[in-house]
C-alpha cells in the first residue's frame, strides 16, 4: 500500500506520523533528536511504519476473528518482545562500536575486560528490561542503553585497584553512541523481530504468527514525504518538501480537533501561539524571541537545579495548596530566585506552582499578541504533557477568556508530524488527480 | 486623635500599592473634578490644579500585578513601565482616569502615548513635548504655547479655564509642598536614621495620587512624627545616593533590601515630579510665565534633560558633596535608556573624583533581591573598611 | 522548486552604474574628510534625520554621520568588536547598538569604515529629532571633543500635524543658534542664495528619488524597497543632499530603473537577478546590518520582494509631497525635520503602512524589530495589529538587531521568515 509520511524534527525528539491513501493514520513513531538529523528521520520513520505494522497485524487478527482483548494482550505482548529484540540488536551495533573506539587507544587490557563485562551483564539484563512489569524511563536506545552502561561503568570502576577511570568508560560510550545512532537504522527486520517475539511468548499461537507473516507481507510504498521542525535550516529533505512548523502545527491540531482556532504549543526550545480558520490554514502566529524564558527549556534548568526529573515537577507542583508569586521567569536568574525562595523558607512544590504559572504566564502574553484565545483551543507540545502547567493554563484561560474548550491530546507530541504528513498527502494526491 | 507614624507609614504605603487608584476615585466622587494621570518624569500639575482637576502620577503596577495583555504589546528589551500601564488601562483600573498626558521623556513613553490612543480612541491623551532648548524666546515659547494647549483641553473636557489667579494659587500651593519635601530631604540628609529611605519614599509617592493640599499635611504629619521618634538610633551603615531611579521604580522590597544591607540612602531620584522644580516657582506676575521660567532655569539636572556643556555627572559629584555620602548606588531600570545611557558619563565624573560607585538593574516587579543584597552589602562593608583605613 | 535567481549577464552593467557611482561618492566623501585635517576643511558631526546637509554645504561645511559610520562598520563586520569594547568601556547591554559601536571605533583611533581616519568635529549638531538617544549620544561624544554643540530641537508630531508653534520653535533656533554656531566655525557669513540653490538641488533629487521608490508599484518591481534602496537613498541620507553629484546620481538612477521597469526585469540580489517575485511585502523598521546580505538572500531565495518600506524614510519622507522649497528656505528646513519618518507618531506610521501595503498591492507587511531602536521598535506590535485589521492582509514579526551580530539568529529568523511566507501563500490557497 501506499503512504505518506510528516516528519518533525525537534530539538529533543524527533516525530513522523505515516498516513495511508484516504489521509487516515497509520502509525506514529519518535526517537530522540541527534547528531545526524537524517538518522534520526529515517529511525521515526520506521518506528512509525512498525507502530503500522502492529496496527495491521491487529487488523488481520481481527480478521481471523480473535477477540479484542486477546488481540490487543497479544499485540502488547509481542510489541515488547519486538522492542527487547531491537534493543539486544542494538547491543550488538554497540559492541562493535565500542571494540572500534577501544582500538584507536593505546592497547589496556583491564579497559577491554571491563567493557565486555559491562556488555555481558547489560546482555543479561535485557530481559528483565522489558519485562511486562518493568518502568523504563525512555525508550530510546540513547537513555536507556545509556543508564544501563553508566550504572555498571561506574560499578567497576569505583572498585578499589580497579585503576579503571570512569571518564574514561563515559567517554567511549559517547563516541560509540554518536556512530551507533549514526548507523543503520533499521535494527533487524520487522517480521523476523515480531516473529521471534511471538515464539518467545508463554503460549506460541499459529494465528499470532500467521498474522504477523500476513501484515509484514503487506508492501509499504512511500508516496510523498514533507518535513518540519525547529531544524528546519538544515532538515534533511528538499526544499519543496519542507513546511513551516508553524503552518504544521496549525494543521495538525485541526486534524486532531477540528474546531480549534488557537493553538499554543510549548516545545524545548520555543513556544508558539497560532490562530487558525475553520480550515486549519494559519492566520496569524507569534514565536517567542530570543530570550528562553517561557519554553519547556527553562523547566529542564528548575529540574537540573532542584536535582530533579523533568517528569517530576508537574506532579511535584500539583501537590502545591498556595502558588509563590514569581515574575521573573528569566533562566538566568532562575537558580537564584529559587535558592532565595528556598531559603526563605518557601514549600519546594509552592515555588514550583509559582514557576509554572510564570512560564505559562509567558505564553499568555504570546497568544495575546497573535490575536487571543479563541474557542476552541488546542495545547500541544512536550509541556502540554505536564499536569502543573496545563493546570496553570486552565486557569489563566478562564480567568482571562471566560470558558472554553479547551483540548490536549495524549498524542499531541505528534501534532506537527501530522500536519506535515497531511501536506504530503495533499501533495501526492494533486499528483495523483493531475497523473 | 493623630495617627501615628507606624499607621501614617502604612495608610502611605497603600496609597502607593493599590494600582486601581480608590483614592482617585473617592475624590472624583466627593468633587466632581477631572482626574489626569501623567507618566513620568515631569508635568506641571499646577495647570491641572487650577483647572480643578487631580493630576495623577502613574508609575506602573509595581510587582503586584500578572502582566499578560500589556505584555503583548511590547518586546522582551523594553522596560516593564509601558507593559503594565497598558494591562491597568485593558483590566479597567485608570477609567476613573479623564485623560493622560505623556511627556516627552524617552522614546518608549513617547510611542506609548501613541499605543494608548490607539487603544482608548475617546480619552484625552496627550504628549507633552518639553522644550530641551532652555532660553525663554525659543524653548520657553514652544513650552508656554504646549501648557495653554494642554490647558484648553483640559478645559474642553469639562476642566475649568486656565486663569492667572487660580494658577497663583496653585502654584502656592506647590510652592509649600515643594519646601517640605525639600526640608524632609534634608533632614534625612542630616539624621538618615530618624527618616529611612523606605518610608520617605512612600510618604513622597503618595503624593502621585493625593492632592496636593492632602499630601503637604502628611508630608508634615510624617516630619513631626518621624522626628519624635526617640526609638531611631544612627547605626554604622554606609551614606550613599541613589540614582537612576526616576521613571520606573523598584519595588519597596528593594529599597528596603539596600537599607538593610547597610546602606544609608541620603539621596535619591524617586518620584522626581516633586522635585523637579529646584526652588519656590515665583507668586508675583504672569503665573504661566513663571512655570515656564522655572521649568527652563531652575529644574533639577537629569538623564533626561539636555546638558551642552559637556559637565554631565558634575551634578552628581555636588550632589554626593553636598549629602555628605560615601559611595553612589547606579540604580536602573532595565532597558532604560536614559539612565543607562547616562551612566557612563556619571560614573567617569565619579571616578574623577574617587567617589566609590556600584551598579545594578531592576524591573519594577524585580522578585527577587539575593544578589542585590549581597551586592550593596559587600559595597557598604568596603566603604566602612576603605573609610576607616 | 524553481530557482528564482540568476547571476545576472546583460544586467549586470546596468546595476553596476548607480551601485558603482554611489560607492565612488562615499569613498570621496570619507577620503576628502580623512584629508580635511590637511586641507583645513571643516566638518560638522549631525545625523540622519533632520540633517540639515544643504545649510551646512553652504558654508562649505562637510557633514559626518555616526550613523552611517556605525552600519558601514557593521557591514563590514567591524562592529561586533566596537561594541564590545564599549560595554568593556561601561556602556548597557541594553543601549542603543549604533551609539556603543561609535564609541568603540572613537576609541579604537577614529578609523572610518573606508579604513581612513576620520576628523575630529568642529562642531557637534545635535539634530534632536525622531530618537532620544541622540541626545544622550552628542553629549557622550562632547565628552570626548572640546568642541562646541548645538542643540536643535525637534518637537514630535504626536498630533500628526506640524503646529505653528513647532514650526516657529525649529525656525527660530535654526536662525539664532545654529546659523551664528556654523558662521563661527566656518568663518562664513550664511549665504541665503547660497542656501536657496542647495534646496533647489535637494527638490530636484527627492523627485527623481520618490519616481525610484514609487516604481516598485510595477510588476513585477524592478527594485527591492528595503535592501535595495538602502543603496538609494544612501547620498539623500547622508552627505550630499543639495550637491550637484546626487542630482546627477538620483537623474542616473531614475534613467537606469525606467529601463528595469520597460524590460520587465526584477531587482537585483545579492545572488543575482530575481526572476520570479512571488511575494510583494511592505517592510517597517531598518534591516540588520551585520549579516545584511544573508538576510537578504533569505528574502531573494523564497521570491520575497519588499516594494515599500519605513526606514527608507527616515532621512526624510517625500512619497506624499514634501520637497524642500527654495522660497521659504529655513522653514522648509524645519518641516523637512519635523517630517521624517520616526519623528511621526504611532497612527500617522498606520496610516503610511496602510497606504503602503494597498497602493503597492503587497501581501502583507512584515515588521523587522530591531533591539537597539525604541523609537521604531516601541509600539510596533500594536502597530502591526492595526495595520493587519485595517488591510485584512497578514502581518509578520520579526527580531534582529542594527550592529549588534549577537542579535542576529538566522534560524530563528529564516523560521519566521518562512512560516509567513508560507501562510500568505496558504491563505491565497495555493500550495503552501
Amino acid at each position: 500500500m501506499k503512504y505518506c509520511v510528516g516528519i518533525d524534527l525537534g530539538s529533543t525528539t524527533t516525530k513522523a506520523v505515516v498516513v495511508d491513501e484516504a489521509a487516515r493514520v497509520l502509525g506514529r513513531g519518535i526517537t530522540n533528536s541527534r547528531s545526524s538529523y537524517d538518522a534520526a528521520c529515517q529511525v521515526a520513520v520506521t518506528e512509525a511504519l512498525h507502530d503500522a505494522r502492529f496496527a495491521q497485524i491487529a487488523g488481520e487478527l481481527a480478521h481471523m476473528g480473535v477477540e479484542a482483548d486477546r488481540r490487543a494482550a497479544w499485540v502488547r505482548d509481542i510489541e515488547r518482545g519486538f522492542r527487547e529484540q531491537q534493543y539486544r540488536t542494538q547491543l550488538l551495533t554497540l559492541r562493535e562500536e565500542l571494540r572500534g573506539a577501544v582500538a584507536l587507544r593505546e592497547h589496556d587490557a583491564a579497559l577491554e575486560q571491563a567493557l565486555a563485562t559491562i556488555q555481558e551483564r547489560m546482555g543479561a539484563e535485557s530481559k528483565a528490561l522489558f519485562a511486562a512489569d518493568a518502568n523504563r524511563k525512555s525508550d530510546f536506545f540513547r537513555d536507556l542503553a545509556g543508564s544501563r552502561y553508566l550504572e555498571h561503568a561506574e560499578k567497576l570502576a569505583r572498585k578499589k585497584g580497579s585503576g579503571l577511570s570512569f571518564d574514561t568508560l563515559v567517554g567511549l560510550f559517547d563516541k560509540a553512541i554518536l556512530e551507533v545512532e549514526a548507523r543503520s537504522t533499521e535494527a533487524g527486520a520487522f517480521a523476523e523481530h515480531a516473529l521471534h517475539a511471538a515464539r518467545e511468548l508463554p503460549e506460541r499461537s499459529r494465528e499470532l504468527e500467521r498474522a504477523i507473516e500476513a501484515a509484514a507481507a503487506i508492501p509499504m510504498e512511500e508516496a510523498s514525504s514533507v518535513g518540519t521542525g525547529y531544524g528546519r535550516a538544515r532538515l534533511p529533505f528538499p526544499k519543496e518538501r519542507i513546511r513551516s512548523e508553524i503552518l504544521c502545527h496549525g494543521l495538525g491540531a485541526h486534524l486532531m480537533f477540528p474546531r480549534t482556532r488557537t493553538v499554543l504549543d510549548i516545545g524545548g526550545q520555543d513556544t508558539k501561539a497560532i490562530q487558525v480558520d475553520e480550515s486549519g490554514i494559519v492566520t496569524s502566529f507569534q514565536m517567542n524571541d530570543r530570550c528562553a524564558a517561557g519554553c519547556g527549556r527553562y523547566l529542564g534548568y528548575i529540574a537540573d537545579e532542584m536535582n530533579l526529573g523533568l517528569h517530576e515537577l508537574g506532579p511535584m507542583a500539583c501537590n502545591s495548596k498556595r502558588a509563590v508569586r514569581i515574575n521573573s521567569t528569566c533562566t538566568v536568574f532562575a537558580g537564584a530566585e529559587l535558592r532565595e525562595r528556598l531559603s526563605l523558607g518557601e514549600q519546594r512544590e509552592d515555588i514550583l506552582a509559582g514557576l509554572h504559572r510564570a512560564i505559562i504566564l509567558r505564553a499568555m502574553s504570546l497568544l495575546s499578541r497573535s490575536g487571543g484565545v479563541k474557542d476552541e483551543f488546542t495545547f500541544t507540545g512536550g509541556v502540554a504533557r505536564n499536569p502543573a502547567a496545563v493546570g496553570a493554563l486552565k486557569d489563566l484561560v478562564r480567568e482571562n477568556y471566560g470558558e472554553l474548550t479547551i483540548n490536549i491530546s495524549s498524542e499531541s507530541i505528534y501534532t506537527g508530524a501530522l500536519g506535515a504528513a497531511l501536506f504530503a498527502w495533499r501533495e501526492w494526491n494533486r499528483k495523483e488527480v493531475a497523473a | 486623635m493623630k495617627e501615628n507614624l507606624p499607621a501614617l507609614v502604612a495608610r502611605a504605603a497603600e496609597l502607593c500599592r493599590d494600582w486601581r487608584l480608590p483614592s482617585v476615585r473617592a475624590w472624583k466622587q466627593r468633587t466632581g473634578g477631572l482626574a489626569i494621570g501623567y507618566l513620568p518624569v515631569y508635568v506641571p500639575r499646577e495647570v491641572f490644579h487650577a483647572q480643578g482637576a487631580l493630576a495623577v502620577g502613574l508609575t506602573g503596577a509595581g510587582d503586584d500585578l500578572e502582566i499578560i495583555k500589556g505584555d503583548a504589546f511590547y518586546q522582551s528589551y523594553i522596560c516593564h513601565l509601558p507593559r503594565s500601564t497598558i494591562e491597568l488601562g485593558l483590566n479597567g483600573s485608570l477609567d476613573c482616569l479623564d485623560g493622560i498626558v505623556f511627556p516627552a521623556t524617552c522614546d518608549v513613553i513617547r510611542n506609548l502615548s501613541g499605543v494608548w490612543r490607539m487603544q482608548f480612541p475617546q480619552k484625552m491623551s496627550r504628549y507633552l513635548d518639553v522644550p530641551q532648548n532652555f532660553e525663554r524666546e525659543m524653548g520657553g515659547a514652544f513650552y508656554r504655547h504646549e501648557l495653554e494647549d494642554i490647558a484648553r483641553e483640559v478645559h474642553e473636557r469639562g476642566g475649568k479655564q486656565l486663569e492667572a489667579e487660580t494658577l497663583r494659587a496653585s502654584i502656592r500651593a506647590y510652592n509649600e509642598n515643594r519646601r517640605l519635601v525639600r526640608a524632609l530631604f534634608a533632614l534625612r540628609r542630616n539624621e538618615p536614621w530618624k527618616l529611612p529611605t523606605a518610608e520617605l519614599y512612600v510618604v513622597l509617592r503618595a503624593g502621585l495620587v493625593l492632592p496636593v493640599e492632602e499630601h503637604t499635611q502628611l508630608l508634615r504629619d510624617y516630619r513631626d512624627l518621624a522626628l519624635l521618634d526617640a526609638e531611631r538610633r544612627p547605626m554604622d551603615q554606609a551614606r550613599v545616593v541613589l540614582t537612576g531611579s526616576f521613571c520606573e521604580q523598584p519595588p519597596l522590597g528593594l529599597i528596603k533590601t539596600l537599607e538593610r544591607a547597610g546602606c544609608y540612602i541620603v539621596d535619591d531620584d524617586f518620584v522626581p515630579v516633586l522635585r523637579w522644580l529646584k526652588g519656590d516657582v515665583s507668586e508675583q506676575g504672569d503665573p504661566l510665565a513663571n512655570l515656564v521660567a522655572a521649568f527652563l532655569e531652575d529644574a533639577i539636572d537629569s538623564p533626561v534633560r539636555y546638558c551642552g556643556d559637556g559637565t554631565k555627572g558634575q551634578d552628581l559629584v555636588r550632589r554626593v558633596e553636598e549629602s555628605k555620602a560615601e559611595g553612589v548606588l547606579f540604580c536602573a531600570p532595565s532597558f532604560c535608556d536614559p539612565a543607562l545611557l547616562d551612566q557612563p558619563m556619571a560614573q567617569a565624573a565619579l571616578d574623577g573624583r574617587g567617589i566609590p560607585w556600584t551598579s545594578f538593574k531592576y524591573a519594577e516587579n524585580t522578585g527577587q533581591f539575593q544578589v542585590i543584597r549581597e551586592q550593596a552589602g559587600t559595597f557598604a562593608d568596603s566603604i566602612k573598611l576603605w573609610s576607616e583605613a | 522548486m524553481s530557482v528564482t535567481t540568476r547571476k545576472p549577464p546583460a544586467e549586470k552593467s546596468a546595476k553596476d552604474d548607480s551601485q558603482l557611482r554611489q560607492k565612488e561618492m562615499i569613498a570621496r566623501h570619507y577620503s576628502r574628510l580623512a584629508r580635511a585635517p590637511e586641507t583645513g576643511e571643516k566638518n560638522v558631526y549631525t545625523f540622519v534625520p533632520g540633517n540639515l546637509t544643504e545649510l551646512l554645504r553652504s558654508f562649505d561645511l562637510l557633514p559626518v554621520l555616526p550613523e552611517i559610520n556605525a552600519l558601514q562598520s557593521g557591514m563590514r563586520g567591524k562592529s561586533g568588536d566596537y561594541i564590545a569594547l564599549a560595554e568593556k568601556l561601561g556602556h548597557s547591554e541594553d543601549v542603543c547598538t549604533y551609539v556603543k559601536c561609535d564609541i568603540g571605533m572613537l576609541k579604537s583611533g577614529n578609523v572610518g569604515p573606508t579604513g581612513e581616519r576620520l576628523p575630529k568635529p568642529d562642531l557637534l549638531l545635535l539634530s534632536y529629532t525622531g530618537c532620544f538617544t541622540f541626545m544622550k549620544w552628542f553629549e557622550l561624544l562632547k565628552q570626548e571633543y572640546d568642541c562646541p554643540v548645538v542643540m536643535l530641537h525637534v518637537p514630535y508630531q504626536a498630533d500628526g500635524r506640524i503646529t505653528e508653534s513647532m514650526r516657529t520653535y525649529v525656525s527660530t533656533q535654526i536662525r539664532k543658534k545654529l546659523i551664528p554656531a556654523l558662521e563661527q566655525v566656518s568663518g562664513r557669513k550664511y549665504d541665503e542664495d547660497r542656501l536657496k540653490e542647495c534646496l533647489q538641488r535637494s527638490a530636484q533629487a527627492e523627485e527623481d528619488l520618490v519616481w525610484v521608490l514609487q516604481s516598485a508599484k510595477n510588476r513585477p518591481s524592478p527594485i527591492d524597497a528595503w535592501f535595495g534602496a538602502v543603496y538609494y537613498v544612501g547620498p539623500i541620507f547622508s552627505a550630499f543632499r543639495g550637491t550637484e553629484e546626487a542630482v546627477e546620481y538620483y537623474r542616473a538612477l531614475r534613467a537606469e530603473i525606467a529601463e528595469r521597469v520597460a524590460q520587465k526585469l526584477g531587482p537585483v540580489t545579492p545572488d543575482g537577478l530575481l526572476t520570479e517575485e512571488k511575494y510583494r511585502l511592505v517592510v517597517e523598521g531598518p534591516p540588520n546590518w551585520t549579516s545584511f546580505r544573508e538576510f537578504w538572500r533569505m528574502f531573494a531565495e523564497e521570491g520575497a520582494v519588499v516594494v515599500a518600506s519605513t526606514y527608507t524614510k527616515v532621512g526624510g519622507t517625500y512619497d506624499f509631497g514634501f520637497r524642500h522649497d527654495a522660497d521659504r528656505p529655513i522653514e522648509t528646513m524645519a518641516e523637512y525635520c519635523m517630517g521624517c519618518y520616526t519623528n511621526l507618531d504611532l497612527q500617522t506610521r498606520v496610516g503610511i503602512l496602510e497606504r503602503y501595503v494597498k497602493e503597492y498591492a503587497a501581501d502583507g507587511l512584515l515588521v523587522n524589530s530591531v533591539k537597539s531602536c525604541n523609537s521604531f521598535s516601541a509600539g510596533q506590535l500594536a502597530m502591526l495589529r492595526e495595520v493587519e485589521s485595517r488591510t485584512g492582509r497578514p502581518a509578520g514579526f520579526i527580531e534582529s538587531d542594527l550592529v549588534d551580530p549577537r542579535y542576529f539568529s538566522a534560524a530563528n529568523i529564516k523560521n519566521r521568515l518562512e512560516s509567513f511566507l508560507q501562510m500568505i501563500a496558504q491563505k491565497r490557497g495555493g500550495p503552501a
